[in-house]
C-alpha cells in the first residue's frame, strides 16, 4: 500500500520515523569540518578557521583548511563571519583561531591607526611590535589583494587619469563606490582626502569588490570604485586601477592572523608553506576560477594545494 | 542553472539545510511552550489580553533584521540571538491562536467536564487544550513557515543558515546558488508543514476525513481544514 | 553601554539628520520603496481577490498561496532579482509587490467569500446587478479583512526594505548594514530605533485607516462579538 492510503495511524508512524531517520542521517554525515551550530567557541583540540564574507577570503581560508586536515589537524570551519571589525575580536578572544588576513590593512584598520609603515617588512615589523599579545602573524606571502581607486577605461582616457592625484581636478564631479566601512578607515574616504586632497561629491555604499560595484562602475551609478586588485574583473571588464605614488594604500600581502595558544608546529609550517606559494598572480588565477567560473571552493583549493606540490 | 553543481556541493546544501532547520524549528516550539501558559491566563483574566496582544502586534511588526540587532548587545553575535529573536515572532502569532483556541471550548463542554469531577488544571490539559489543538496547530504551522524563512536572513549577522548561499550567490554573481538556496527554504517549510499537519491529525483522531495519511494531506492542501 | 545608550548617541548627534544620507532622507526612501510597492500590490490583489471571491472560481489556488507565501525568503528573492536583471527600479519593486500581494489578495478573497449568501440573494432580489452586488454589499462588507490584508502587507513590505540595503538600497536598512560593515553599533542601534518607530507608525496608521475605511455599524459590530 502507498503511504498515502495507509491508514492515519500508521501512516504518520511511517512518515514521523522517515523524516526522524532523515534527520539523523543528515547530522551524523556532517564533515569534520562542519561547523556545530550550537557551540560558541571553538572545542579543545579542534583550530577554527574564520574568513571575511567574500569570496577571496574565504577560498584562502579553505586554502589554509583542507592543507591542515590534510596534515591531520581537527579543523572547524567558520566562514563568512563579517568584516574585519567583526571578526578581529573574536581572534584575539581565540574563538577563532586562524583567519586570511591582508597585512596593510589590519595594521592601520586595527592595530595601530597611526601608522604610517607602507612596505611589506615595515607593516609586519609595525604589526609585531603592536599587536595585543594573544596573536601573531606567520609568514606573509608574496600575493597582494589591495584596495584601489580603479575607474572604467572611458573614465580614464577622457579625464586623462593614470594616478589618483590627477582625480584632484574633478573630484567634486565624481561619486566615489566602495564597501560600506570605506567612509570611516584611515586609508578609505579619510586616507585620499589627507594624501591626495580629495573630496568626492558622493559616497555610494556597495559591496566587498563585488558585482553591485563592479555594474555600478559599468553603469556610471559611480565614476570611481574601490576594486580589489585580485579581482578578476579589472581584466575582464578593461578597466583601470590608478596607481598610488603616495601609498595611501599600504602593502596588502596575504598574511596569516592566528591565536598563540592554538598554534602547533605543524600548523605553523603549514601556513608558512602556503604562503611560500602564493604569488599575486596565483591569487587572481585561483580567484577567477571561483568568481567568474563558479567552481567549488573546496575544488579549487585542493587543485591550487596539489598544483603547487603542498599536497598529493 | 547549472545542475551539476547540486551534487558538487551536497554535504554544503545539507549542511546549511540542517543548520537552517534548527534556527527554524527551535524558536516555534519554545514559543509554544510560552504562550500555552500566556494563552491560559488571558483567558482566565480577560482584561490581560487585549494590552498583551497590543505589545505582540507591534513586536511582529518590527523587521528582523533590527530585532537581531537591538539582542546582539545582550546576547552577542551568534545562535542565540536569531532564537531569541525568532521565538519573540513565533509568540506573536501562537499567543492569539492559543487564546482563540481555548475560548473555542464552548461552555456546556466545560460545565460537563467539571461535573464529571474535573478539577480546573485536569480539565485545561485533558478537555479544554486537546479542543483547541486544530487552532494551535494552524498557528503552529504559520509560526514555523516563517521562522525559516526568517532564518535566512540571519546570515546577514553572520549565523550560518541557508541565506550564505544568497549571499554567496550574490558576490560571485551565480544565480545557481540562489535558486537552490531559496528551493531549499521553501522545500524545508513545505515538509515542515506537512510533519505539523500530520502530528496534527494524530493529536486529533476525532475529527472527519483523516481516516488515511493521504486524506489527512489532501484536506490540508484543499485548505478547507484551516 | 545599553543599547539604548548606543542608539542615543548616535540619534543626538546633528549630522544624523542632515545630509544625503541624513535620517529624513532615509525615511523617505524607505516610505517611497514600500508605499510605491504596496500600491501596485493593491492595485492588482483588491480586484483579484474580489473577482475570486465573488464568482468562487480559482479557489483552490488562492488558498494555497496563503501557506506558500510565508515561506518565500525575502532576501532571497532581492538577491535573485538583483542578479538576474541588475539594477533598476523593478529589482526592488518586483521582490516588494510579490510579498505584498499575497496577504492583500487572501484577505480581499475571504472577505468577499465569507458574506452571507443570503445577502448577496436580497440585494439580487432588490434588482441589483452582479457589480452593484460587488460594489455596494460585498466590499463594503469585506472592507475591515481588506484594510487587515493591507495592513499586513504593509508590515512585511517596510520589514523587506530594511533588508534592501543588503543589494546597495537606500532606506533605513542602510544604518544596520553599513554600522555592521564598520562595526559601529552605534549607528545600528540608532538605526534600528528609527526602523522601530517607522514600522509601529505604519501599523498605527493603519488602524486609523480602518476607522476611515470600514463603516461604522460594521466597527461596532466586531468590537461586541469580541
Amino acid at each position: 500500500m502507498s503511504p498515502t492510503r495507509l491508514p492515519l495511524r500508521q501512516g504518520a508512524i511511517l512518515a514521523l520515523a522517515a523524516s526522524a531517520a532523515v534527520t539523523l542521517a543528515a547530522c551524523g554525515s556532517s564533515s569534520p569540518s562542519n561547523s556545530n551550530p550550537l557551540s560558541g567557541g571553538s572545542s579543545k583540540g579542534t583550530v577554527v578557521i574564520g574568513s571575511a564574507n567574500f569570496p577571496e577570503n574565504q577560498l584562502l581560508a579553505q586554502i589554509y583548511s583542507t592543507a591542515l586536515q590534510a596534515k591531520g589537524v581537527k579543523v572547524t570551519d567558520k566562514f563568512n563571519i563579517g568584516a574585519r571589525e567583526v571578526y578581529y575580536p573574536q581572534v584575539e578572544k581565540g574563538t577563532i583561531s586562524i583567519i586570511p588576513e591582508y597585512n596593510g590593512t589590519l595594521l592601520t584598520v586595527e592595530v595601530d591607526k597611526t601608522s604610517t609603515a607602507k612596505t611589506t617588512d615595515d607593516v609586519n615589523a609595525a604589526l609585531k611590535a603592536n599587536l595585543p599579545s594573544s596573536m601573531e602573524i606567520l609568514n606573509s606571502a608574496a600575493a597582494q589583494d589591495s584596495d584601489s581607486v580603479t575607474v572604467t577605461q572611458a573614465f580614464a582616457k577622457a579625464h586623462n587619469l593614470t594616478s589618483i592625484a590627477d582625480l584632484k581636478a574633478i573630484d567634486s564631479k565624481v561619486i566615489f563606490g566602495g564597501p560600506p566601512e570605506f567612509p570611516t578607515r584611515s586609508d578609505g574616504l579619510k586616507g585620499l582626502k589627507q594624501n591626495y586632497g580629495l573630496t568626492f561629491k558622493k559616497f555610494e555604499p556597495l559591496d566587498e569588490s563585488g558585482p553591485i560595484t563592479l555594474a555600478a562602475l559599468k553603469d556610471g551609478k559611480v565614476q570611481a570604485a574601490d576594486v580589489f586588485t585580485t579581482t578578476p574583473q579589472i581584466i575582464t571588464d578593461k578597466l583601470v586601477s590608478l596607481t598610488d605614488p603616495k601609498f595611501n594604500f599600504a602593502a596588502q600581502n596575504v598574511t596569516p592572523l592566528v591565536y598563540k595558544k592554538a598554534m602547533t608546529p605543524t600548523i605553523i609550517s603549514t601556513l608558512n608553506a602556503i604562503s611560500a606559494k602564493l604569488t599575486t598572480q596565483e591569487l587572481l588565477a585561483i580567484d577567477t576560477k571561483v568568481i567568474v567560473d563558479h567552481e567549488n571552493y573546496q575544488t579549487v583549493a585542493t587543485d591550487w594545494l596539489k598544483s603547487v606540490g603542498l599536497m598529493s | 542553472m547549472v545542475w551539476s553543481w547540486i551534487p558538487q556541493n551536497w554535504g554544503l546544501i545539507w549542511q546549511y539545510t540542517s543548520d537552517n532547520a534548527l534556527l527554524g524549528l527551535v524558536p516555534p516550539l519554545i514559543g509554544l511552550a510560552i504562550s500555552i501558559p500566556l494563552g491560559v491566563v488571558s483567558v482566565r483574566w480577560g482584561w490581560v489580553y487585549p494590552p498583551l496582544l497590543s505589545l505582540t502586534s507591534a513586536v511582529y511588526a518590527i523587521p528582523s533584521l533590527a530585532v537581531f540587532v537591538v539582542l546582539i548587545d545582550y546576547t552577542g553575535l551568534g545562535n542565540l540571538t536569531v532564537i531569541i529573536a525568532l521565538t519573540l515572532f513565533s509568540l506573536c502569532v501562537l499567543l492569539p491562536n492559543v487564546v482563540d483556541g481555548l475560548r473555542g471550548v464552548s461552555q456546556p463542554v466545560r460545565q460537563a467536564a467539571t461535573a464529571m469531577g474535573y478539577g480546573e488544571i485536569r480539565r485545561l490539559v485533558q478537555v479544554e487544550l486537546p479542543i483547541a489543538t486544530p487552532v494551535v496547530i494552524a498557528g503552529l504551522r504559520i509560526a514555523v513557515v516563517s521562522s525559516i524563512s526568517l532564518a535566512s536572513v540571519a546570515q546577514l549577522i553572520g549565523v550560518g543558515s541557508l541565506g550564505y548561499f544568497f549571499i554567496d550567490g550574490l558576490q560571485r554573481d551565480f544565480p545557481t546558488e540562489i535558486y537552490v538556496g531559496a528551493f531549499a527554504v521553501l522545500a524545508l517549510a513545505f515538509v515542515s508543514d506537512m510533519l505539523l499537519v500530520t502530528i496534527g491529525a494524530l493529536l486529533t483522531p476525532w475529527r472527519r476525513g483523516q481516516r488515511t495519511l493521504g486524506g489527512v494531506w489532501a484536506i490540508s492542501l484543499a485548505g478547507t481544514g484551516r | 553601554m545599553s543599547f539604548l545608550n548606543f542608539a542615543w548617541s548616535w540619534l543626538k548627534s546633528a549630522q544624523q539628520w542632515h545630509g544625503q544620507s541624513g535620517i529624513p532622507i532615509r525615511i523617505l526612501e524607505h516610505l517611497y520603496y514600500s508605499g510605491l510597492s504596496l500600491l501596485v500590490a493593491a492595485l492588482i490583489a483588491i480586484p483579484l481577490g474580489v473577482l475570486v471571491g465573488h464568482t468562487g472560481r480559482g479557489r483552490f489556488v488562492l488558498v494555497n498561496l496563503a501557506n506558500v507565501w510565508r515561506a518565500i525568503p525575502t532576501l532571497g528573492l532581492l538577491i535573485l532579482l538583483v542578479v538576474l536583471i541588475g539594477f533598476s527600479t523593478l529589482t526592488w519593486l518586483i521582490p516588494l509587490v510579490v510579498l505584498a500581494i499575497p496577504p492583500i489578495l487572501v484577505n480581499a478573497y475571504e472577505g468577499v467569500a465569507g458574506v452571507d449568501p443570503d445577502l448577496k440573494d436580497a440585494a439580487l432580489g432588490m434588482g441589483m446587478t452582479q457589480w452593484q452586488v460587488v460594489r455596494k454589499v460585498e466590499v463594503p462588507l469585506a472592507s475591515p479583512l481588506i484594510v487587515l490584508g493591507l495592513r499586513t502587507a504593509a508590515l512585511f513590505v517596510v520589514a523587506t526594505a530594511t533588508i534592501a540595503a543588503v543589494i546597495s538600497l537606500g532606506g533605513l536598512g542602510r544604518y544596520i548594514i553599513d554600522g555592521l560593515a564598520a562595526n559601529n553599533y552605534a549607528e545600528v542601534a540608532g538605526g534600528a530605533t528609527v526602523i522601530v518607530v517607522l514600522a509601529l507608525a505604519v501599523q498605527v496608521l493603519f488602524i486609523g485607516l480602518r476607522r476611515l475605511i470600514v463603516p461604522a455599524g460594521l466597527r461596532a459590530q466586531a468590537k461586541a462579538s469580541r
